[in-house]
């Protein structure tokens, strides 16, 4: 029992710690250096010695690294080597809840679109209706997300003038507001995600409407819609699921996309400004706790199928 | 009875022919027209050319089903097409008779933001440096493609090998790979790229190898997984039983079963991966201006560039989509043929 819950424990110990350590090292190789990056050329020796001293540049790699992790565990991620040189922490804090609401809506949208799409396609399968959305669903997976992006602009916002563009609402001011500067962009996330969940969720649905018990409740006279919603939907959700867990790496990467392209404040235009400017424990910070929140979450889908299919209770557990 | 048969049939895919060649020009006329007038809308102008090209494939489908007397995949072939013409275009670009496309002080004495004249010097027109649109895509293709090519092409064989070797010999080193393997896959791909590219220099190859960190944990995995399956058949157990060493074994028992799943996934790796590079040079973290990608082409749509003129982002979006539609129609071909069993999708 313990063995059993402690091995993916430490393993997930064992991965975040090489993270931790690969993100480290990648950006201490950055060519050029830090003091200079923030004081700028033509500063008298002394001062470049004294920052250095004071970014602990001049200890050896292993002692900053333990330094750095030592800091991070007690929530001190440092300071942002760019003005405003506020605390990194900070920083994440007020960039993190945008990208979450937007990376939940964008799933919460996907899941309304591909969940009655994928029905009806399996319900005509092999109809006119299936082999559009299936034609549909494969052309809107070799967009990338921000192709997506700049052609839902063009049509919802320069065409048809239907929302605001480049500003971002704090929920805190007001949900109306929030949710209309959100929807374009979640708008963008989720499509992509859709015509994933789409596919999938069909061919799952299509094998689980040619079994028995599915004809024993169509000989019973429910309705499809019944016999889809009850019946057949949950045994069909299993790949789903697991798709779900590996479409957060990109619901994460379409995030930081559409944050770039409607400058919002989040976690994705944080990291992309810090890696641009050469802002390393802003990127060291920001790639980290997205690692954290990324495994964690896959962690938790993996036990999800418990809940689903309750034969695998025992083996996963 | 029986002989007008042939005849009736024949008679039918004629007319089943004769339908598609109308249906096909009218699409053709209809996707022409919308792309050449101004008397509509550019939002109207949008759908009926999708409705012109629709046509147009559904057309070409009926005409070759007439003509050959059997179902073709239009679309696959039209990709293959695709392909076919890019990678040539890509491959030949010194070679062929095209614009500017890096140099800007040349493109000084040029218009700038031409727009496209199918008839003019600059059939595409041209960018805000008056360089040639035509010609930025064709070696946009060249630095896209061959940065996928490249990063597929260490990404298949690192992890491959290393995938298969842990598969093969289990025990600590497999316990390590799988650590390792998850580690990578622990960070976001994109958000890697982007940690990547603010330490490594933005060059061709730089990005190819930061790219084929995406692939290798990936190949790792299947490779394993495939070398697993095969290591506990009867054929290894006959080889080993004969005396066959390790490196033989894995050369001549375990490759040769493991090489089709995992070439099927490099295929489908190569359109993940050209849009990994365009989406890394659109956030201005890869290939850097001058130098055109398909992606940074498309960054030069923005900042209210795009509304005054579209073809800027249009030309390489296009690129970019069909290039990477047709590369995921072959890894989809080649995943149902040699790995049914991840042919999921």
């Amino acid at each position: 029992m313990a063995r059993r819950i402690l091995l993916p424990v430490l393993e997930l110990a064992a991965v975040l710690l090489l993270v931790s350590l690969g993100v480290f090292l990648l950006l201490s190789l950055v060519p050029g250096d830090p003091a200079i990056a923030v004081l700028g050329e033509g500063r008298t020796p002394q001062e470049y010695d004294a920052l250095r001293e004071q970014l602990g540049l001049n200890d050896p790699l292993l002692v900053r690294y333990g330094d750095w992790l030592g800091g991070v565990l007690h929530g001190d991620f440092g300071t942002s080597l760019v003005p405003p040189q506020t605390s990194v922490l900070d920083r994440i804090l007020s960039a993190l809840p945008v990208s979450a609401q937007l990376a939940a809506m964008g799933l919460v949208m996907a899941l309304l679109i591909a969940i009655p799409l994928a029905m009806w396609s399996a319900y005509h399968e092999g109809g006119r209706a299936d082999r559009s959305i299936s034609a549909a669903t494969f052309g809107l997976l070799s967009m990338p997300s921000f192709l997506v992006g700049l052609l839902l602009i063009a049509v919802l916002v320069n065409t048809l003038d239907l929302f605001p563009r480049n500003e971002w609402v704090r929920l805190g001011d007001g949900i109306g507001g929030n949710l209309q500067h959100a929807f374009l962009p979640a708008l963008t996330i989720a499509l992509m995600e859709a015509a994933m969940f789409t596919r999938i969720l069909r061919n799952d649905l299509v094998t689980t409407l040619h079994e028995d018990f599915i004809l024993a409740a169509r000989a019973r006279g429910m309705s499809p819609l019944r016999i889809m919603v009850s019946d057949a939907l949950r045994p069909s959700s299993f790949s789903l699921v697991t798709v779900l867990g590996l479409s957060i790496g990109r619901l994460v990467g379409s995030t930081v996309i559409v944050e770039y392209l409607f400058a919002l404040p989040g976690m994705g235009k944080l990291v992309i400004d810090a890696a641009n400017q050469g802002n390393y424990p802003m990127v060291q910070g920001a790639v980290l706790v997205i690692a954290v929140i990324y495994v964690g979450s896959n962690a938790l889908i993996d036990r999800s199928y418990g809940l689903l299919d309750p034969r695998t209770r025992r083996a996963r557990a | 009875m029986l002989a007008p048969e042939p005849v009736r049939r024949r008679d039918g895919r004629t007319s089943l022919a004769l339908a598609g060649a109308a249906i096909l020009v009218a699409g053709l006329g209809l996707a022409g027209w919308a792309f050449t007038t101004d008397v509509v809308v550019t939002f109207v102008r949008m759908v009926l050319l999708a409705a012109g090209i629709l046509l147009a494939i559904t057309g070409l489908g009926r005409l070759f089903r007439g003509l050959l007397g059997r179902k073709v995949d239009v679309v696959f072939w039209l990709g293959m097409a695709w392909l076919v013409l890019v990678l040539g275009a890509a491959l030949c670009a010194p070679l062929l008779p095209l614009g500017n496309h890096d140099d800007s002080v040349a493109g000084l004495t040029e218009p700038i933001f031409a727009r496209p004249d199918l008839g003019s010097s600059h059939p595409f027109g041209t960018n805000n440096y008056g360089l040639d649109v035509l010609s930025r895509a064709v070696y946009g293709a060249r630095t896209s493609i061959l940065v996928a090519l490249l990063a597929v092409l260490i990404g298949t064989v690192v992890g491959g090998l290393v995938g298969m070797v842990s598969g093969f010999v289990r025990g600590t080193t497999d316990r390590v790979v799988g650590i390792l393997s998850n580690a990578l896959l622990a960070v976001p791909p994109l958000i890697l790229l982007i940690a990547l590219g603010s330490v490594l220099e933005p060059s061709v190859r730089s990005i190819a190898f930061a790219l084929s960190l995406l692939t290798i944990p990936s190949m790792v995995r299947l490779a394993r997984a495939n070398t697993i399956t095969v290591a506990e058949r009867e054929f290894v157990l006959a080889a080993r039983a004969l005396g066959a060493g390790r490196v033989r074994l894995l050369r001549r028992e375990v490759l040769p079963n493991v090489v089709l799943p995992v070439l099927s996934l490099a295929v489908v790796m190569i359109s993940v991966l050209v849009v990994a590079e365009a989406s890394l040079s659109f956030l201005g973290i890869g290939i850097e201006q001058p130098e055109p990608t398909w992606g940074n082409m498309i960054a030069e749509g923005q900042s209210g560039v795009m509304e005054k003129h579209p073809f800027i982002v249009v030309v390489p979006g296009v690129c970019l989509f069909l290039t990477v539609f047709s590369f995921n129609l072959l890894g989809e071909k080649a995943q149902k043929r040699w790995d049914p069993r991840s042919a999921k999708l």
